[in-house]
Parts: structure tokens; sequence; C-alpha cells
């Protein structure tokens, strides 16, 4: 924890002495600048009794601290083309006490907590005349039993008088995780290392396909369809199923998981103070589970640079027919989860977030431009309650 | 439950025809420009859609990542 501290205050550091370097550059609208860096960081806090690792039952006491840094860069070519770039670097670090029942008998990075860091980058060109953009992205996600490399594509168009966009997405994840199982269902036991696991792969890929329009002067909103398609071990090793007939094996679910959610956000500007921003999906995928999303934020603004936005999300799934309860599946079946996040339950979010734009900066310093902090309480029918505290500093 | 948001569906497309499509210049978008009228999340919210995510088995347009990288404890 200590070496992620120091890591991010280097970045913070370099960040810094880039933006004062920056000042004498004469040519800067040719050379890549500094639009804007985001430092973002979450504290996050679950409790519940249905952990998966433990057949259903179990506390799933889990905290995560989550911190990343997103560096933002453009510059203008001789064609007025612009050209962004972006960086980002992430770390979470969680402590959790179903993890550390996979096997009790080994405190490692692999059962009471694990730190995952995920850098990305993206390249996007944008013909600021015709309108129609053209980018690209990659990242690169590691922790103890799971390594993730993704890659992806994007176009995009904006209309003449800039009412209207439309943007296409493609985008793969090539996983690998270690097939870690429960202590007592393994065989061949050598011990907790990286190397003492069989690897399995898990590859997701999706198109994304996004259309805004502006309706009025005080209305707009977007339509949202992504199509993912996941191969390969899909389900989590150390899950435990507990059959009605005493016997136990690990979770095992199909090799294929299509999914389909399609969303629409609607804002609308009311009088000189409040927006009403609104965001509904519907959710479907081929293990029988499906969704519905809904949410409404009011941004408040009680000055010209400070917002209050109370917001309300209302979640119901209809949970994977590969679900049953502790004790409840048949040895009999093909697939079974105990996992509680893919069973029948309604959830609510309940929360708020302060924005600070103050117009000479934050804290006497002119390139801290924005900070906003956000509070969410989130409660599920099957017990489960969170709590996540997030806060963005934005440096320009 | 259903007809709950298939009224909220109604409520949105009869809002959206209600008014009307004016196509506003660029010097009309003040409103429509404003930080808070952005048509995505913002990123102090990224990692409240992350934990969604996990916590619930859907995932995708605009709200969470779709795969990749688990961090799924």
């Amino acid at each position: 924890m200590r070496k992620i501290s120091f890591a991010v205050i280097g970045l913070y550091l370099g960040i810094l002495s880039a933006f004062s370097q920056q000042k004498d550059t004469s040519y800067k609208n040719k050379n890549l600048k500094i639009d804007e860096v985001n430092f973002v960081t979450s504290y996050y806090h679950q409790e519940g009794d249905h952990s998966p690792v433990t057949g259903g039952i179990g506390t799933e006491k889990l905290s995560d601290y989550a911190t990343t840094i997103e560096l933002k860069l453009s510059k203008y070519d001789k064609k007025l083309l612009k050209h962004e770039v972006n960086f980002e670097l992430g770390i979470d670090h969680y402590t959790s006490a179903s993890s550390d029942k996979i096997d009790p008998n080994t405190i490692s990075s692999a059962s009471s907590a694990d730190t995952r860091i995920y850098p990305s980058a993206s390249y996007t060109i944008t013909n600021l005349n015709k309108g129609s953009s053209i980018g690209a992205n990659a990242s690169f996600s590691k922790e103890f039993d799971y390594a993730s490399i993704g890659s992806g594509l994007s176009i995009g168009k904006t209309s003449k008088n800039k009412n209207t966009d439309i943007s296409f997405k493609v985008q793969a994840y090539l996983d690998k995780l270690l097939v870690i199982l429960p202590v007592e269902l393994r065989t061949n036991y050598a011990g907790s290392r990286r190397k003492d696991y069989a690897s399995a792969s898990r590859n997701s890929f999706s198109t994304s396909l996004g259309f805004s329009q502006v309706v009025n002067t005080r209305l707009q909103l977007a339509l949202l369809l992504d199509l993912v398609y996941q191969d390969g071990y899909l389900g989590t090793p150390f899950h435990r199923i507990y059959f009605n007939n005493g016997s136990e094996k690990n979770e095992n679910l199909p090799s294929t998981r299509f999914k389909i959610p399609a969303g629409i956000r609607v804002n609308y500007f009311a009088g000189d103070k409040v927006i009403f921003k609104t965001y509904y999906r519907y959710y479907k995928d081929d293990w029988g589970l499906t969704a519905h999303t809904a949410s409404l934020e009011i941004p408040v603004k009680l000055n010209s640079f400070v917002s209050f936005s109370p917001f309300y999300r209302y979640y119901a799934q209809t949970g994977t027919r590969y679900y049953a309860p502790y004790l409840s599946h048949s040895a009999l079946e093909a697939y079974y989860t105990t996992d509680d996040d893919l069973s029948t339950f309604n959830s609510t979010t309940i929360g708020a977030g302060l924005r600070l734009v103050p117009p000479g900066g934050l804290f006497h310093s002119k390139h801290l431009n924005m900070l906003e902090v956000r509070y969410a309480h989130y409660n599920r029918t099957d017990g489960l309650i969170s709590n996540i505290i997030s806060l963005n500093f934005k440096f320009k | 439950m259903k007809t709950i948001f298939k009224l909220a569906i109604a409520l949105v497309i009869c809002t959206i025809s209600i008014s009307s499509c004016t196509t506003p210049k660029q010097y009309q978008k003040m409103y429509l420009n404003d930080a808070e009228m952005e048509l995505a999340p913002r990123k102090v919210e990224k990692f409240e859609l992350n934990f969604q995510a996990y916590r619930e088995g859907a995932s995708g347009a605009s709200s969470g990542k779709t795969g990749g990288g688990c961090g799924c404890n």
C-alpha cells in the first residue's frame, strides 16, 4: 500500500512539473499540450451474508480502495485535425473476508487481499471541418489471479449543425485467470504461488452503437446499444456449491454468454438552476437474466460555481436459470451457481454529489479547476448493503 | 413493475414528441453546453458504476464496463 502511495504522489508531482514546463511553449497549438488531468479516488465498503465462496452463506464483508489518474493531451496539425491522447493508470486494493475462506490455512495475496493495476491509453483524431473522428485504445489489467489485455477501435460523426452525433465502437478483452479451487477440492495441492495453479481463458467482444440528438435549446437525449459476446471460463473457480444430497463442487457456468443492454439518457435543463438527468436501461442475456435500471439525478446550481446533485437509482433483476441458494442445487444439474449477484433481486441506490468549480481555482491553485465529491448508499433485497464515497480532482 | 417501466418509456417519448425540434444554433446552446448536461456518466461515478457491474448481473449501455480485467472480488 505504501508503494502505491509513493507511485501516486510521484505521478502527481510529475503532472505538476509538466504544467510548469508548458508555460513557455511558443508553438503549443502544434505540440501536444496537457488539456486536463483527472485524479479520481474512492472508498467502497459492503456487508452481506450470502457469499458464494462459502456456498451462498457467510460474510460478504469487503473493502476496496481505488484510484485512477487520467492525463488528457491534444494538439492540432496543419490540416486542422485535432489529435487527442489519453493515458490512465488505475490501482485498486481490496480486503475481503469471504476470499479468505478459499484456503483458510493460507494468508496470501490470493486469499484475504489483492491489488489490481490497470494502465490504458487511447488516441483519437477528429476532423473538425467534417465532424468525423476515428480512435483506438489499448488497456492492460493485472491482479494475482487475473490478467487482461484489451483493445478497441471507434468512429464517430457529428452533423453539420452539431445537433446529432453517431458513434460506433468495437472492443475486445483477452483475459487469463488462475483456476484457484476451494482448498478441499484441490486434487494436486502444491502451494499458493501463481505457478501452482492451472490457468484458463476468458474473452469478451463487444460492439457499442451510440446516437445523441439535441431536441431543443434545453433538451437532449442519447440512445445506446451494446452487443456483448463472451466465451471461455465464465464462472468463478473458488465459488463453492453444496448440493442437496450433501456433495460439494465448485461453480460451473456455460462457456459462452451473449448480452444485449440497451439504454436511453434524457437530460432537461429546467429554468436557470435545475437539471433533470434521467437514464433507463433494459438488459437481457442468454443465461435467462433480464434487468431494468432507472435513475434520476437532479443537479441544482446553488450559484455559478457550486452545484448539488441528489440522485436515486432503482434496479430490478430476474436471475439466471443457473442460480439456486445454499443446499438447493441438484447434483444432476449441468450448470450451477450460488452467487447472489446472479439471483432475482431489486436494489436501490440513493446519494448526492457536490461539485465546486470556482473561477480562480481551488485551494489557492489556479490549476486545480474542479473538485467533485459523491456519496452513494446501496441496498439490495437479499440484505447486501454497501457505501461508496468518491472524489474527482480536475487539473487544467 | 413492467407497467411502471412501460409508462416511463411512454413518458420519455411523449416529452420528446411534445418538445419542438428547433435545431438550435451554437449561440443558443448555453444550457446544452453546461457541464451537468453531459450525456455520459461523470468521472466521479467511475467506481460506482464498476461496483454495480460486479454486484448486479447487468452491465453495459454506458453504465459500467462490459468485460476485461476482473477486479470482481
